[in-house]
């Protein structure tokens, strides 16, 4: 049987070594061309010092173009190998009618479908993990800068989790090649279900697998405060406090209470303590920066910023965890697909 | 070696066509003592009959004594029938080219004589047996 | 006589509709059996359950005396050609064979040598690009080279030309000759059967209408012709499949163990396809006419 799943996996495989090696020669060069620019932008030494920001820039301003199509060019790579590989392992056998040829020979189905999928999930994780290496590499210097690797698009290109997307992929193709029966409504099927849940998890799971961390950060050491006009008042707004690759999950302007003060409260705050800025037309001009970090000086006695964020620390965790979830999304499609296989197929 | 055909239409068993066959064959000598029938295999192979046709026909003709099956090895022709081969019947020829002229003459065509001599055939079949 | 295959009130369901029903068989071993049906009767249905593809609704069925199961050991024992032959297309004709070879503990290299020198057929031939009969062929080749107990054979035939016809059922008479392998193909072509079968079963309508020997079958129905009578006033051995009348003349086909001797009645052989027509003419009726009907069950 482990003849007969190579046999017909063979030019599939070869065309992802193909893939590959392409892919890394590619990256080999362009990486190196990268390694080089980060060498002589002198970052590194400037880093010593403090603010690096103008060199920084710089650096990132180089292969921008090439850098934005690396990026979700990975993330397809998942998804491709869920619907070249994953969709048609039992849809093209039902709909072609050989597994009537293939299940009446001497081995139980069960134990078909259990080499094939065996051999087409590990390859998958393979290379798509070996994909999110090279690209991990290659990107490394300009991670080094951007210090943001739990974005989301970038957290799903590094580390370990592409393990857990491919596994994914695989078993919803396998699993919608069985119920559909029919190649290409399975790739189709498996192409949008693999997006939808990768969303899913993205947005709307990611966030709660670990618990965050809290910090105040003094109005004066955030960037962007502002104010706006609002129906009700006014609104004060702030940016987050950089902490370098850490997730700020949320952030809000609280009193010493905990609690958001209202638009009314801003306002009569501002025409108490604040009254240039008040004075000034709201939209356009800029009152001057003196008066207005005096303003800013005052609002921090009573307010501070309270951030949730996940820490630099959390990073492998938060790997691990959306890992092992895509795995065992990827064992229950599995079990169901041996169950479907075994009672189901007529 | 002799080679079997089929009739589908005559209305013969299959298995009877083939022991006629043999019977024929012997009687015009292309078979003799010792020559070997094609296999069932062989048989089968030319005509896609059900091979069980084929061993009923050999077993009916080793029931007659013209043939013996040599396990492993084939079928070979014990007996020739060419002792009853026509040429040795000379004077019934005669005799029986002689009726066929009569009959023409009283007027009988051919479908006629073939009834007449058939009817008159199976009487005398059945006298033989009673 | 060992029986082949048995079939006890076995059916097959899908969603409100039988495809398979009240199917009771016991056919001997060492036959070659012409499962004969009009096209959705349920022959495929059958095969599958037979070879286990498929699992029953109800009743059972069981192969050289084992119930069917996934066991390599029942696998092995039986081996298979689905219709329109599935073979892959990208394979060549030896990777069918290393197919085989690796997913059967049983096979027999020779056999598959032997069928695939008499094929000539060229190894590193893509199946995809074989004609229909050579496909036909190779699947077989693969089926019997496991040395099969049992072959199941479904509308093997059904596509190929009349040469292609021939040649397989040469070859597939051959194999019956050399092993001691019991046949059972379906068609919906009884005239290609009729050289090669000595057990018919007929499926209609998703029942089993007529099972039995051909050679006892063929003893046992007559066609009578005669004048015009009412089929009740014959005697009781004599089942009426099927009659027709005009207003002087009745033509019948009965069933009878005796011999007829009524003498207003010429007495006539019937061939296998004169059975099996008038048999399905019975099945189909019976479908549209709720009403029970006349059939042969053995």
């Amino acid at each position: 049987m482990i003849w007969l799943a190579w046999r017909q996996f063979r030019l599939q495989a070869a065309i992802a070594l193909f893939a590959l090696v392409l892919v890394a020669v590619f990256l080999a060069v362009t990486g190196a061309h990268l390694r080089d620019l980060y060498d002589a932008s002198g970052i590194t030494t400037c880093r010593a010092h403090g603010d690096c920001a103008a060199l920084e820039s710089l650096f990132l301003a180089h292969d921008k173009v090439l850098r934005n199509l690396l990026g979700p060019s990975l993330l397809a790579v998942p998804a491709l190998l869920g619907l070249f590989w994953g969709a048609p392992l039992l849809a093209r056998e039902l709909e072609s009618g050989t597994y009537r040829l293939a299940w009446t020979q001497s081995i139980p189905r069960t134990r078909w479908l259990a080499v094939k999928v065996t051999l087409v999930g590990v390859a998958s994780i393979a290379v798509a993990e070996l994909f999110s290496l090279m690209v991990s590499w290659w990107f490394s210097p300009v991670d080094k800068v951007s210090l943001n690797r739990f974005t989301p698009g970038i957290f799903d290109q590094r580390g370990i989790v592409a393990i857990g997307y491919a596994a994914f992929a695989v078993a919803l193709g396998v699993s919608a090649g069985a119920l559909i029966r029919k190649t290409l409504p399975a790739m189709a099927t498996t192409l949008i279900g693999f997006v939808a849940v990768r969303l899913f998890i993205t947005y709307l799971v990611r966030p709660h697998l670990v618990s965050p961390n809290h910090l105040s950060a003094p109005l004066g050491s955030v960037p962007d405060v502002g104010f706006a006009a609002a129906p009700a008042g006014t609104t004060l707004m702030a940016g987050s406090p950089n902490v370098p690759n850490a997730w700020i999950q949320s952030n809000q302007i609280v009193n010493a209470a905990g609690r958001a003060p209202s638009g009314q409260y801003v306002h009569r705050f501002l025409q108490l303590h604040c009254p240039s800025i008040v004075e000034t037309p709201s939209a356009g001009s800029r009152p001057a920066p003196a008066a207005f970090k005096e303003c800013i000086a005052q609002l921090s006695t009573s307010f501070h910023e309270a951030v949730t964020y996940q820490p630099a620390s959390n990073y492998w965790p938060f790997q691990a965890y959306e890992t092992l979830i895509f795995l065992g999304l990827a064992l229950v499609l599995i079990g169901f697909s041996f169950w479907w296989v075994r009672h189901r197929i007529t | 070696m002799i080679e079997f055909h089929l009739d589908a239409r005559s209305g013969v068993s299959p298995y009877l066509q083939l022991v006629h066959q043999v019977r024929h064959a012997l009687r015009l000598g292309l078979l003799d003592e010792g020559d070997q029938l094609p296999t069932v295999k062989q048989v089968v192979g030319r005509l896609a009959i059900n091979p069980n046709t084929v061993l009923k026909a050999y077993r009916e003709l080793e029931h007659e004594g013209l043939v013996s099956a040599r396990p492993g090895v084939g079928t070979f022709v014990t007996k020739t029938l060419s002792d009853d081969s026509l040429a040795a019947h000379g004077p019934l020829r005669r005799e029986l080219q002689r009726w066929l002229t009569k009959a023409r003459r009283a007027g009988l065509d051919d479908e006629s004589i073939e009834a007449l001599f058939g009817d008159t055939f199976r009487t005398a079949a059945l006298e033989v047996v009673a | 006589m060992s029986s082949v295959l048995e079939a006890d009130g076995l059916g097959r369901r899908y969603g409100r509709r039988w495809a398979l029903r009240d199917c009771t068989l016991d056919i001997p071993a060492g036959r070659v059996v012409a499962l004969v049906g009009p096209n959705g009767a349920g022959k495929t249905t059958l095969l599958h359950l037979a070879v286990g593809l498929l699992e029953p609704t109800t009743g059972t069925i069981g192969v050289l005396g084992e119930k069917v199961s996934d066991t390599p050991a029942q696998l092995g024992r039986v081996g298979f050609v689905a219709q329109e032959t599935p073979v892959y297309p990208a394979l060549s004709v030896a990777d069918h064979l290393r197919l085989g070879a690796h997913l059967n503990p049983g096979w027999d290299d020779r056999v598959a040598q032997e069928r695939m020198q008499q094929l000539q057929l060229d190894p590193s031939q893509r199946a995809g690009s074989l004609s229909g009969g050579q496909r036909a062929q190779l699947a077989l080749a693969l089926a019997v080279a496991k040395r099969p107990k049992l072959l199941l054979l479904d509308e093997p035939v059904a596509s190929l030309d009349p040469l292609a016809r021939r040649e397989f059922l040469q070859g597939l008479m051959e194999i019956a000759s050399e092993q001691e392998v019991s046949v059972i193909l379906s068609s919906h072509l009884v005239a290609d059967l009729e050289r090669v079968c000595d057990y018919l079963v007929l499926l209609t309508a998703s029942r089993i209408q007529l099972a039995g020997e051909v050679e006892e079958l063929l003893a046992t129905h007559r066609r009578l012709i005669g004048p015009r009578r009412d089929i009740d006033s014959l005697p009781a051995g004599q089942q009426v499949i099927e009659a027709s009348h005009t207003d002087r003349q009745s033509t019948l086909l009965v069933h009878t163990e005796e011999p007829i001797h009524d003498p207003a009645w010429a007495v006539e052989e019937v061939s296998v396809e004169d059975l099996v027509l008038a048999y399905m003419r019975q099945g189909t009726a019976a479908q549209r006419d709720p009403s029970p009907v006349w059939g042969v069950k053995r």
